[in-house]
Order: C-alpha cells, then structure tokens, then sequence
C-alpha cells in the first residue's frame, strides 16, 4: 500500500481523566493511546472496530485534529499536521470531514437544512451557485432539494444521517471520518446509509476511516481492518484475511461474539447457573 | 398450563385518536422465552410498558386484555393490580443506570424489593440477594453491595439488575433491550447470564429487543412487531427456517452478517413498505374505540 493518505507513526494521546480529578487543581493525564504505527490507504474504506474505551474515537480525532496528540507523528499527504496550529489547519478543513454517531446533536435546529449544508461551503471559497451546490449536495445523498427549507426536526433519522454526509460531502473533501454513524439507526435505515456511503465513496475516491463496533457492518464495507484495544492496535489487514483467519485470541472472541440472525443453541453454550449449593 | 403473560386484543391511543397498539395478542408460557422484536416506534416497548402497569399517561388502552398467570389486570383495583404486578413480574431495563438510584448503594436498592414488597425479613432478603449475585457470577458480592452505581462497569451494573429481577423470584420477567448499550462482548456474557437463571428459575421472559441476531440467539418464540401491529408470529427456529411474512424477511435481508456480508445489509425494498403501510390502513378501517 504504497498510496497512503495518512502515515502514522508512533502515536500517543493522553487526555485529562476527570474521573480522578482533585476538586482543586488540574485532572491527571491518561494514556488513551498508546504509540502505535499505520497507514492509511488512499481511496479506500478503512474500518476501525473496539469496543468501549478502546481509543477508535479518540485515534479518528487525532487524525481530523480535532485534538492534537501528545506524542508520534500524523503526516497528510506528506505534510506533518501533528502540531499544526488552528490557523495553519484551517486550509485543511475542507480535506478533512467528519460525519458523526447522533445528527440529531450535529444538526443545528434553528437553522434551515440548506443553510447548515451551505455554511462550511462558505468557509472555504465554495460560497458561489450556493442554491446549486446545496441542490447537488442533497440529490447526491438521494434528498429531495426542497428538503434544503426543512429544519432537523421535521427530518427522520435516516433522512437526519443522509443531511450528515451531505454536508461532509459538498465540500469534495479527500479524506472522511464516519464515527458510528449507524449505530442509533434501525437495521432497514442502517442498511440504506451504509450502501449509500459505499456507493459515494467509491463514485467520488475518498478515503474513509469507519469507526465502528460493529464488525458485520465492517465486514461488509471495508477494504481493511484495524482492530483496537484499550489504546493499542491488536491487529490490522485486509478485511478478509482478518475474518478468515483472525491471528490475535481478541478478534477471534470479538467475532464470536457477535450474535448471528441464525438459530443456534451452542451459542449461549452451557453455563450453569453457580450455586454455593 | 396458564400462560405466565395472555395479552389479547390490544390496542392503545394517543389522545389524538392515533392507535400505537393495534388489536396485538400474544402469549408467554412459563419457562419460555417470547423475543418481541420490531424497529424504532413498532410500539414493542409500549406493550411491555403495558404488562407492568406504568404506561405514560397520555396513552388510554381502548381494548383488549392482558393477564398475568390467568388474572386479568383490567378486574383488579388499581392498589391489587400493583400488588400483582409486584409480586410476580419484574424487568430488566436497558440501561441500568437509569435504573439504579445513584446516591444509593447497590445492597439496599436489591433488598427493598423484597422486603417493602413481598414483606420478607431483612435477613432472608440479604441471604437471597448474596445468592443471587452468586448466581450472576459476581464474586466479589462484599464490595458491590457496598458500590454506589457510578462504581460499577455497565456490565456489572446490569448482572445486578439481572440478579435483581430474578431475586423475587417472578413468574414474569420483562426484559426491555437489555444489551442494547453493551458491547458485544459483554452482551454475549449477559445473554448467557439471562438464559442460565431462566432455565434455572423456569421463568417466562418476553424480551424486547431490535437485534434479530439476539431473537436467534435467546428466544424459543418470537412476535415481530410493524406499527403497533404483529407482523408474524412463529417459533423462532421456523421464523428463521422461513419467515413468512415480507417485512420479516426486509429485516433479515438488512441485518448485517459477517458471515455473508454481500448478501445482507439489503435496504428494505418500497414495495414491501407500501404493501405494510395498506395492512395498516386496512387494520384500522375496521376498527373503532369501543367507547367512540
């Protein structure tokens, strides 16, 4: 994978633990990643998968430096942003976007559906044929243009998350972060946002990371896998061959964890219920 | 045999009129465990709110009955239908820490139950209690019981409501998506938790759930639920084998497998959701409220 969009090298993020912070005084730092190397492909959907406190969300906001590691290195298209100030990252913006787990909270209520997708248009000098560039933006996620004088409210969840992308995509950015994006979701609307974001990514070439706990959604719409583990990579590589022949005991319990629409009573297995007697 | 849950011909409004419930029955037998599986707003967990009396105010019941062990709630005064829902049934809710009070330890809000409701004395309560978190895999009973809720991880914190609801010892457990807020992991620990203590205690459990995948895993039958509407209803081995009904199989056809993943994922075709839409307005053409 010589073609990589982001190399990362080294990478460590450490976050105040306000869990253990002194009434008084500043909270004591915790790792929440803990140096680890990859790239990450040009063109390509990328699945991070972990569970809870795994650091994936963490790692996709180090890599759109929303916050900005305490350690190793992001390089960009061959340009080092780990330490990029605000002011220097700003031109970037619109190369890196997010679609995120809840529209409902991303979505601003008192503003129109238009205006919301128009606004980050403005920011970065795509502020002319407005009205078109917001049109084009909806058709692309299978919207209505009317939809651009709706508020959020009026919008089902669906429709919610499909405004989401609109909004990431209008810009044509290189890169996309999708953190969760169908986990509120039910599974008929889930299977519609998942196909159109497949779809888009691959009209358009960009490059994804997909941030998930679900490693049947990841299955089916990543190229490769990294799979976490409390702030470091159990393992990484190409979809398949993790499926097929997972090499760490942690993928292997995380696949047979996941419980298959299919009928089968070994699955609960025999566990007895521990009596003192 | 008694079913431990009849609930027949149910139908619940809104105050504008709107039905939530539509004419739903179904039935839980003891030592079964009935999944109860539908999307966002199919009202499954409106029917289990129903079961345990504490449905929101705004919503009338306008027909139908529901009886637990054969007594039907609507012939008992509001303090003996309370007293009945209290003595047999139980729930185990989705997030446990809504649930819990959390200015509270855990050991008391385990015992009152048993003491305040069933009138047992303290020690017999935190004898069943120990044996119950014993029964939950807890091994360090000592110290959760002495835990506030915010010290425990979220699947501790729901093997305490499991030993909880299985403490009283119900005929009936209302088990409203229990492992939606877990990770998979630990929902595969619990799910095998809920099994082991149903078997066990022989208790009926309707379990509401929108995760196909855990009907498969945790239930003899099933009701798919569509708009306040039962869908199908079947064991959940033939449910599987051959779902009868379009919507039953849109949703297998969209639920993601890793197994098979360019066969699942599928999104759920318009004409299967026009052809439930006129179901819809066919079921309620035919209705009227009983009182107008």
């Amino acid at each position: 994978m010589a073609d990589a969009l982001f190399r990362v090298r080294g990478l460590k993020v450490a976050l105040p633990d306000m869990t253990r912070k002194p009434l008084f005084g500043r909270a004591p730092l915790a790792e929440i990643l803990k140096g680890f190397d990859f790239d990450l492909p040009a063109r390509s959907v990328t699945g991070i998968v972990g569970e809870s406190g795994s650091g994936k969300s963490t790692l996709g906001r180090a890599l759109v430096r929303l916050i900005e590691p305490t350690g190793g290195s992001v390089v960009f298209e061959d340009r080092d942003i780990t330490h990029l100030a605000e002011a220097e990252l700003r031109p970037l913006r619109r190369d890196l976007q997010m679609i995120f787990q809840d529209p409902m909270s991303s979505l601003n209520p008192r503003r129109t559906i238009g205006a919301i997708i128009a606004a980050p248009l403005k920011q970065n000098g795509m502020g002319d044929n407005l009205r078109d560039r917001v049109a084009e933006a909806l058709k692309r996620v299978g919207l209505p243009a009317s939809f651009a004088s709706r508020y959020r409210h009026e919008l089902s969840g669906g429709q919610r998350q499909r405004v989401g992308i609109a909004r990431a995509l209008a810009l044509e950015p290189k890169f996309v972060l999708a953190d969760e994006i169908v986990s509120g979701l039910d599974v008929s609307t889930q299977a519609q946002i998942l196909t159109l974001l497949e779809r888009l990514a691959d009209e358009m070439g960009l490059t994804v990371a997909f941030i998930s706990h679900d490693l049947s959604v990841i299955r089916r719409l990543c190229r490769q896998v990294i799979v976490m583990r409390q702030g470091e990579i159990v393992e990484a590589g190409p979809t398949e061959a993790i499926f097929d022949g997972p090499a760490h005991a942690y993928t292997r319990e995380l696949i047979a964890a996941i419980p298959l629409p299919e009928v089968d009573p070994e699955w609960l297995g025999a566990v007895s219920v521990g009596r003192r007697g | 045999m008694t079913p431990a849950l009849e609930i027949s011909n149910l139908s619940a409004t809104l105050p504008n009129g709107l039905r939530v419930l539509r004419s739903v029955s179904l039935a839980v037998h003891p030592g079964e465990v009935r999944a109860l599986v539908g999307e966002s707003g199919a009202g499954k967990s409106m029917i289990g709110k129903a079961v345990l009396g504490v449905l929101p105010p705004s919503v009338r019941v306008a027909e139908g009955r529901i009886a637990i062990e054969g007594t039907e709630l609507g012939g008992l005064s509001p303090k003996q239908r309370r007293t009945l829902i209290g003595a047999r049934t139980a729930l185990i809710p989705q997030d446990p820490l809504t649930a819990l009070n959390p200015s509270r330890r855990i050991g008391p809000q385990m015992t009152d139950r048993l003491t305040k409701i069933l009138g047992w004395d303290a020690a017999k309560a935190d004898a069943r209690v120990r044996q119950l978190l014993d029964e939950v895999q807890i091994r360090d009973a000592e110290r959760v019981l002495r835990a506030y809720p915010h010290e425990l991880s979220g699947g501790m914190r729901q093997r305490v409501l499991i030993a909880a609801a299985f403490a009283a010892e119900p005929r009936l457990i209302v088990a409203d998506e229990p492992t939606t807020a877990l990770d998979v992991t630990v929902q595969k620990q619990i799910l095998r938790l809920i099994a082991a203590l149903q078997r066990e205690h022989g208790t009926a459990i309707l379990f509401v759930t929108h995760d196909l995948g855990v009907v498969a895993k945790i239930s003899q039958k099933v009701t798919v639920l569509y708009a306040g509407k039962v869908a199908e209803e079947a064991d959940t081995a033939a449910l599987f084998a051959a779902p009868r009904h379009p919507y039953t199989r849109a949703l297998m056809a969209a639920t993601p497998r890793y197994t098979d993943p360019l066969a699942s994922l599928k999104p759920v075709d318009d004409a299967v959701l026009a052809g439930l839409a006129e179901e819809i307005a066919a079921a309620d053409r035919d209705w009227r409220a009983p009182h107008g």
